[in-house]
């Protein structure tokens, strides 16, 4: 109960934050959804003395694509990482806050970081294909979690995959070949097989498109248009039409702190605060 | 000593010359009030340049012809006809005169030896004299010439500069020159090894018991193959059981899960065995790992054991090359972009996972290449398989028994009482040989495995 106290009194508090007191006529979107896929409240992140995140909440539904914004260096990325604490590889990294996939708190001892990971997928900024066969890039995340019972399984759990990521026409009669000799674009599409291949329920992308060219860009988007509903995706992008284009809400950050968080359209038509009006109008950042 | 005085003289002039330049320099700008192209100093250095180079260049040459110029003159005496005919008589009777003569030596084991002395010491005073003639005057011309060409606006500077460049390249021609003269008395020698031994039975035979007279086409225990084998089996085989495991297990500890504390103590510790010389290994391996390893084998039975074993060597060789496998693979592991390793965790696989799946192959092209150039110096190494590994030439796989190496070989030929044409001498050169065009090879394939293994993540 008291949780739930802390939670809605936070949630509350955001909400304020969020509206402004200009803006306070303004229908407001909720922060809280009926049924998050991920609902973090309250989170800080310091790099050593550094805070890069001061006091974020922010709901994650399943059924739509939310794109976070802002300015380089506004802790865009650290927030990502959170969501599938891969800040622990970071040694200086310290997350406070509660965070929790499935209403499950994804901080608590009793999380399975694997776990957790296998269900969170992510896609880096710059594709990292292992250097091994598209094969054995697909087929790394159902083996190390025993996904598949057999050959003729994993086979299937490949195909799948790839076809999901719209790669499978390009590569399926060359599976050995390395999945590091693929093109930029490629890359990225079957790191994003790779991603899918576990069957996660959710997937972070970081600014997957920003080391392609425009067709390869145009292929991801195609291809998160498609995801969508399957999974509960959230990309980082610098690119604000791609944001409007892929995203049904939108996050913007600045200097480490959640300005405002609403549906794509209204961030992008009638945003509530000045700072997300001067940046989408491309006054800074 | 006259050489050393005569050596003194050119530097001391030299000093004096590089003061005069430096002087007339400074004079310039006193005298004109002009700003010079160079410093002050690096007039000094052009002159003394100038006045030293020549003369030295000259007294090295000097040095290498004036012995028979010397001798020329003491034969053209007519004491010389009394020397005997025979070359080699001749030649001992003269070098034991010149020795007395120089200083060298003080009494004559041949009385006839005595006559020359006063010849020699006759031609050497003469041939003195006309080195310091020589000498000082090289000297003073290229100084004068030198000192001529000062000017306010001369650029001493680039003159010097070039003059410094010249020197280094020299200092590296020296390096190679001798490389390649190494390697070309090898071929000679191995030239002349097989004009007396078949080089077929030489690379394939397998007894090795090498003899002073070789009848040509019969057997004569030249066959190499168990040298081979037992440098093979020590360097190649049980060094590198021991040697690659634990440097890649210590590489990973290193790069992955040692604290920066820890790994900042750890790895100069690691580097201090790659320091240690390797005759404290020899004696580590011969006096204690040796026997214990045959009373183990006596102790459970093992047939063949000896106080010299391939095992003992090879173990000790193993834990000398660790710092080498382990800095490579290091450096491997480090140039592994961490996108992959992060790219691994974000999938859901544990830290040991990660290392096994992706990063070890991932580094592998650069810890082969390390390997393949830890192997390259194993079967080199001397000083342990001398002490350690045994002389009879064995052909087993028995890890307990005594084999015997290339290397230790060549200084069992070498060491011996014998003629520096016989087969065993000229043995050595060709086992060097085939020891050289193998590291040279693995060298040269480590090499490029490793640099197309770095291009592959630039
Ligand atoms: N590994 C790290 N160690 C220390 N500081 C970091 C680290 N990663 C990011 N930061 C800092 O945190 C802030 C937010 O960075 P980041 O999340 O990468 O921003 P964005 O992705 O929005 O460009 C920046 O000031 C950055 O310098
Ligand atoms: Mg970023």
């Amino acid at each position: 109960m008291t949780d739930d106290n802390r939670r809605n009194e936070q949630l509350a508090r955001i909400a304020r934050n969020n509206m402004g007191e200009a803006a306070a006529d303004v229908p407001s979107e909720p922060i809280g959804l009926a049924d998050p896929k991920i609902s973090a409240r309250g989170v800080n992140v310091f790099y050593g003395a550094k805070q890069a995140i001061k006091d974020v909440s922010i709901d994650v539904g399943m059924d739509n694509v939310v794109a976070f914004i802002g300015p380089s260096g506004c802790g865009k990325s650290t927030f990502l990482r959170t969501l599938n604490r891969m800040n622990d590889t970071i040694p200086i990294a310290r997350v406070e806050g509660d965070i929790r996939l499935d209403g499950e708190d994804i901080y608590s001892p009793k999380m399975d970081v694997v776990q957790l990971r296998a269900r969170v997928g992510m896609v880096f900024q710059k594709p990292n294909p292992f250097p091994k066969s598209i094969y054995d890039n697909v087929a790394y995340g159902p083996r190390i979690h025993g996904l598949a019972s057999g050959k003729a399984e994993l086979d299937e759990i490949v195909e799948r995959s790839l076809q999901r990521a719209g790669l499978w026409n390009e590569v399926s009669d060359r599976l050995s070949d390395s999945g590091t000799a693929l093109s930029g674009g490629q890359q990225q599409r079957l790191c994003i097989a790779r991603a899918i291949a576990v069957d996660p329920e959710v997937i972070l992308m970081d600014e997957p498109c920003s080391a392609l060219d425009p067709i390869a860009t145009a292929k991801i988007e195609e291809l998160i248009h498609a995801l969508r509903g399957q999974y509960a995706i959230v990309i980082v992008t610098h690119n604000m039409q791609q944001a409007a284009r892929v995203s049904q809400r939108t996050a913007f950050f600045h200097l480490g702190t959640l300005v405002e968080y609403g549906k794509t359209s209204e961030i992008f038509t009638n945003p509530r605060e000045e700072k997300t009006k001067d940046y989408i109008t491309g006054r800074y950042g | 000593m006259a050489g050393a005085g005569l050596l003194f003289l050119v530097l001391g002039l030299g000093l004096i010359a590089w003061i005069t330049g430096r002087a007339r320099a400074a004079a310039f700008v006193k005298a004109d009030r002009t700003n010079l192209n160079s410093l002050p100093s690096y007039h000094g250095w052009y002159m003394a340049l100038f006045a030293v180079v020549p003369p030295l260049l000259f007294l090295a040459v000097w040095g290498a012809i004036v012995p028979a110029l010397q001798t020329d003159m003491v034969l053209s005496a007519p004491a010389a006809q009394a020397l005997p005919m025979d070359g080699f008589a001749r030649a001992s009777i003269l070098s034991e005169a010149r020795a007395i003569a120089s200083g060298a030596q003080d009494t004559a084991f041949q009385p006839m030896a005595e006559q020359f002395v006063p010849l020699y010491r006759a031609a050497i005073a003469h041939y003195n004299w006309i080195a310091v003639a020589a000498t000082v005057l090289l000297l003073f011309a290229g100084g004068t010439y030198a000192f001529t060409r000062l000017k306010p606006d001369f650029r001493a500077r680039t003159k010097v500069e070039r003059v410094v460049m010249g020197a280094l390249l020299t200092a590296s021609l020296i390096a190679i020159v001798t490389t390649i003269g190494i390697v070309a008395s090898l071929i000679f020698e191995t030239v002349r090894f097989f004009q007396m031994v078949n080089p077929i039975e030489f690379l394939f035979g397998a007894t090795w018991n090498p003899q002073s007279t070789v009848t040509p086409g019969g057997d004569n225990g030249f066959g190499a193959i168990p040298l081979f084998w037992g440098t093979v089996f020590i360097g190649a085989i049980i060094a590198m059981i021991v040697a690659i495991p634990l440097g890649l297990m210590s590489a990973v500890y290193l790069t992955q899960y040692a604290r920066p504390a820890v790994r900042k103590w750890m790895k100069p510790i690691l580097e201090i065995l790659a320091g240690v010389p390797t005759v404290v290994y020899g004696y580590f391996a011969a006096l204690t790992i040796a026997p214990a390893l045959r009373d183990f084998a006596a102790a459970v039975g093992i047939p063949g054991a000896s106080s010299e074993s391939a095992l003992a060597a090879g173990v000790v060789m193993g834990v000398m090359i660790i710092p080498f496998v382990s800095s490579m693979a290091d450096d491997s592991i480090a140039a592994v972009p961490n996108s992959m390793r992060d790219g691994s965790l974000a999938m859901g696989s544990t830290k040991s996972e990660t290392i096994k799946k992706v990063l070890i192959p991932a580094a592998l092209p650069g810890v082969v290449g390390g390997v393949l150039l830890a192997v390259s110096r194993a079967i080199g190494e001397t000083m342990i398989v001398v002490m350690a590994a045994g002389l009879t030439a064995n052909m087993t796989a028995n890890p307990f028994a005594s084999v015997t190496t290339v290397t230790v070989q060549i200084v069992q030929l070498l060491t011996g009482d014998q003629e520096f044409d016989s087969p065993k001498t000229l043995a050595a050169f060709a086992l060097g040989l085939v020891l050289f065009i193998v590291t040279l090879l693995l060298n040269l394939v480590a090499l490029r495995v490793v640099k197309r293994y770095r291009e592959a993540y630039e």
